[in-house]
């Protein structure tokens, strides 16, 4: 059965503050939270609604250069995003191909947006993405207690 | 073949560019420039892509049994080509020539497990969208909800067969991302019986989902055969890996090269030495390197690799299905649809198909469940790996000390195999459709689906939410903005 909070940890660990969704994905498979799955990985794509299912939250954690540091955790719906930039989906399309597949309403979900300042590859977390990580974990664990 | 050195702007002052800056759906980020002559037509077209320089030099300095696993950070949609890729390279570096057959039909089952879940991707999400709604219509439709939302069987049937591909991974590689399955010398585990029986029960629809999507390719070609014939088309040299029998073989052969015209330029080469054949140049408009074939010089030796190539270069597929889809993609039309550039897609379908049948065939073999993983053999200083990935050749290159540090790297992965291909088809449809000095949604469209059906993969861009804009500038001469278009 599945564990009802899915948490997503979307992120390159080789690419600098690409790192952070990684980064808190091993600190929650550490805390080992009863009703959590974790799953991560470099982007979001399609087989990913198949992850959706039986679950009561989903959780999108990713590094953004968009977000109000130190993170901005923000409310997500399904959505006919314009997604199409990348070989990667947006949260939004995610829930929207779940809907779209299954007939069945997405659960609730949230994009928790960690602040990130710099991807290139081979560095690591820089200061300002680890403060900003530490500041967002606390309320990662709410979520995934929620 | 045009001479590129004529159209460089840095020696004709008086072209106009047209820059579109971030191409949608393809991986990472990429820039066109359209080189127009006072005339407004377009004489040159150039690509730009961040390469993947960076990532040879991450490598160096570190022990060469760490690299199939470091390997998979270049890229999230093939990560596993890069792992067999490095392996085989590492392979020669532990003086290994030949794997135990369990390590070599996991491998196997690894590798065709990822052709077929990208071939889904590239057909279900970024390219069915272009196909089943036309190349003009909304951009927001153009994507895979529109596709859910108007085809919701077919949406969902990509997301299962990308599912399946998924799973084979993880049976094989140890886990869906960031596996480690494939080491030098052979591979760390064995596909569990029960693990393969779950597998073996989804194989029948696989295959038959597969099936289906070729002929619906061929619908689409059927009803729209003007169109598809000659858009972004254009004779190319081609370059694939083939097994001894001239079979098409993804995983390890040897490499052979075509002209244009179909005369056989090399067979059976072995890519332990492909410098011997393959040279590159670098350009001072691009990170991108251009790789050439020696024999026809920098200027006439570029090529084009991937799904189309192998379709058309091999003597025969050696599963029968995908056989019959190669016989009928051939013959349709005179051979119309296997000198097109969106011949790609079809041709990407044949492989899917002939993956889901060879995904089959290495379930059912009780090597797979065996428990010889490794081989051993004498240590060596170099080692090269090259594997048909799903957008084409796959070379990896390097070097390792006495310390077993890695001191060189050379990768050649397809989307810089296909570069200049990538440009002729780029111009060839920007001749077409621009509209002197205009920019349109419409002429941006139809570049992006010429650029799509090579299906380039620009995967060092990092993918942090809100990074991915699009715009397109129309540059005078002079450098002055005198248009912009942006989407995202």
């Amino acid at each position: 059965m599945a564990a009802p909070v899915v948490v997503f940890a979307i992120g390159n660990p080789s690419r600098g503050d690409d790192a952070i969704g990684p980064e808190l994905a091993a600190r929650l498979a550490a805390a080992a939270l009863p009703d959590v799955e974790v799953i991560v990985d470099f982007q979001l794509q399609i087989e990913h609604a198949l992850d959706l299912e039986d679950r009561r939250l989903a959780v999108f954690v990713d590094a953004a250069v968009d977000a109000a540091p130190p993170y901005e955790l923000r409310p997500v719906r399904a959505c006919r995003d314009s997604s199409h930039t990348t070989h990667a989906l947006s949260p939004a399309a995610v829930l929207e191909t779940f809907e779209r597949c299954t007939g069945q309403a997405a659960p609730p979900a949230w994009t928790l947006a960690v602040r990130g300042e710099h991807f290139e590859l081979g560095a690591a977390l820089s200061a300002v993405a680890r403060a900003n990580l530490e500041a967002a974990w606390p309320r990662l664990v709410e979520l995934g207690q929620a | 073949m045009t001479d590129a050195s004529e159209l460089e702007t840095a020696r004709a002052p008086g072209l106009k560019r047209v820059v579109i800056e971030t191409l949608t759906r393809v991986e990472g980020h990429g820039k066109v420039t359209l080189l127009l002559d006072e005339g407004g037509h377009v004489r040159q077209a150039r690509l730009h892509i961040v390469e993947f320089r960076g990532f040879e030099k991450f490598v160096q300095g570190r022990p060469y049994w760490e690299v199939p696993v470091m390997v998979q950070r270049l890229c999230g949609i093939c990560p596993v080509s890069h792992h067999l890729a490095a392996s085989k390279a590492m392979d020669q570096i532990v003086g290994v020539t030949a794997l135990t057959p369990t390590a070599l039909k996991v491998r196997r089952l690894m590798h065709y497990g990822q052709i077929l879940q990208s071939h889904a991707l590239h057909f279900f999400h970024l390219s069915s969208p272009d196909l089943l709604f036309g190349f003009d219509s909304d951009v927001t439709r153009r994507n895979i909800v529109g596709v859910a939302a108007a085809h919701p069987e077919l949406a969902r049937r990509g997301v299962l067969l990308r599912k399946f591909g998924q799973e084979v991974i993880r049976v094989t590689a140890g886990k869906r991302i960031h596996g480690t399955g494939s080491v030098p010398g052979g591979v760390n585990r064995s596909v569990p019986p029960a693990e393969r029986k779950i597998l073996r029960a989804e194989c029948g629809r696989i295959t038959e989902w597969s099936r289906e999507a070729v002929h619906l390719v061929r619908r689409l070609f059927e009803q729209n055969l003007e169109e598809y014939r000659a858009f972004g088309s254009f004779p190319a040299h081609s370059l694939s890996m083939v097994r001894a029998d001239g079979a098409m073989d993804l995983y390890h052969g040897g490499l052979r090269a075509r002209t244009a015209a179909g005369g056989t330029l090399f067979d059976h080469v072995d890519y332990s030495s492909y410098w011997e054949q393959i040279l590159e140049v670098v350009k001072p408009w691009s990170y991108m390197k251009f790789p050439f074939l020696l024999e026809l010089g920098p200027e006439d030796g570029w090529y084009r690799v991937g799904p189309l190539t192998r379709v058309t270069s091999c003597d025969f597929i050696p599963s029968p299905l995908a056989e019959q889809e190669r016989r009928d993609f051939l013959c349709f039309d005179d051979g119309s649809a296997a000198r097109a550039t969106l011949g790609f897609h079809w041709a990407r379908m044949i492989e899917m198909l002939h993956a889901a049948e060879v995904i089959e065939g290495l379930l059912d073999d009780d090597d797979i469940s065996g428990d010889e993983l490794m081989a051993y053999g004498e240590r060596q200083a170099r080692g090269v790996g090259v594997i048909e990935a799903p957008r084409g050749t796959l070379i990896h290159h390097y070097r390792v000390d006495e310390r077993d540090q890695v001191v060189r790297a050379n990768l050649i992965v397809s989307t810089t195999h296909n570069n200049e291909a990538m440009n002729r088809a780029i111009r060839e449809v920007a001749l077409r459709y621009l509209d002197g000095r205009t920019l349109t949604e419409g002429l941006l469209n139809h570049i992006e689906v010429a650029v799509r059906a090579f299906d380039p993969c620009l995967s060092c861009a990092t993918h942090a939410l809100g990074k991915m804009p699009l715009a397109v500038e129309l540059v005078d001469a002079d450098g002055t903005l005198i248009g912009a278009l942006r989407r995202g």
